[in-house]
């Protein structure tokens, strides 16, 4: 179990934007997933997607670690933001944009 | 697979006495549903601490037998 917690305490520090998801960004794999994908192209930032389908170990550890029962999940800087729904909250509010500027985060080449 | 929207309400409630529950079968097959959830207790919470008080509620469902509720929290005006 701590393996798992640090390999994804590296792959949310080691990238500013990190998506837990159901496939990839071109094939996601699940309704709530394409969503997540769907916020963060209309953002335009750059990010990492990690596809817990081909993992296993991080299906179930991402959970633990997040405290959170569903995927897909947001990382933003090494803080977990949300799943889908608080991910579509807050684009409507406004507030994932500016999130994102805050964090200082690039936008997508 | 699947739960009744009367049974994610009656679970939400006994956690969150107070709570105005509404769900909405998105699909009509049982199995999709959206939950929209007003409660005092969510008051002064970040939206993910909001979430989780209602996942608490629902021990241990939601990912499992409740795969796809989308959820929307507010406290009451």
């Amino acid at each position: 179990m701590s393996d798992i917690n640090s390999r994804i305490g590296d792959i949310v520090t080691s990238n500013d934007v990190v998506l837990f998801m159901k496939g990839t960004p071109l094939f996601p794999q699940c309704g709530f997933s394409s969503r997540a994908v769907a916020i963060l192209d209309h953002l335009g930032v750059g990010y990492e997607s990690v596809d817990v389908l081909q993992d296993m170990e991080v299906r179930q550890g991402i959970k633990a670690y997040s405290e959170w029962p569903t995927i897909p999940q947001l990382y933003v800087k090494g803080e977990f933001v949300g799943g889908s729904d608080i991910m579509m909250e807050m684009y409507e509010a406004g507030e994932l944009e500016q999130l994102m500027s805050e964090a200082g985060v690039k936008r997508a080449a | 697979m699947g739960m009744a929207a009367d049974q994610i309400e009656v679970l939400i409630r006994e956690a969150l006495p107070d709570a105005q529950v509404t769900i909405t079968d998105l699909a009509g097959d049982g199995d999709h549903y959206a939950a929209h959830v007003v409660s005092a207790a969510f008051a002064g919470k970040s939206r993910v601490a909001q979430h989780k008080l209602v996942y608490a509620a629902l021990g241990g469902r939601m990912g499992g037998v409740l795969h796809a509720l989308q959820l929307t929290t507010a406290v009451p005006n």
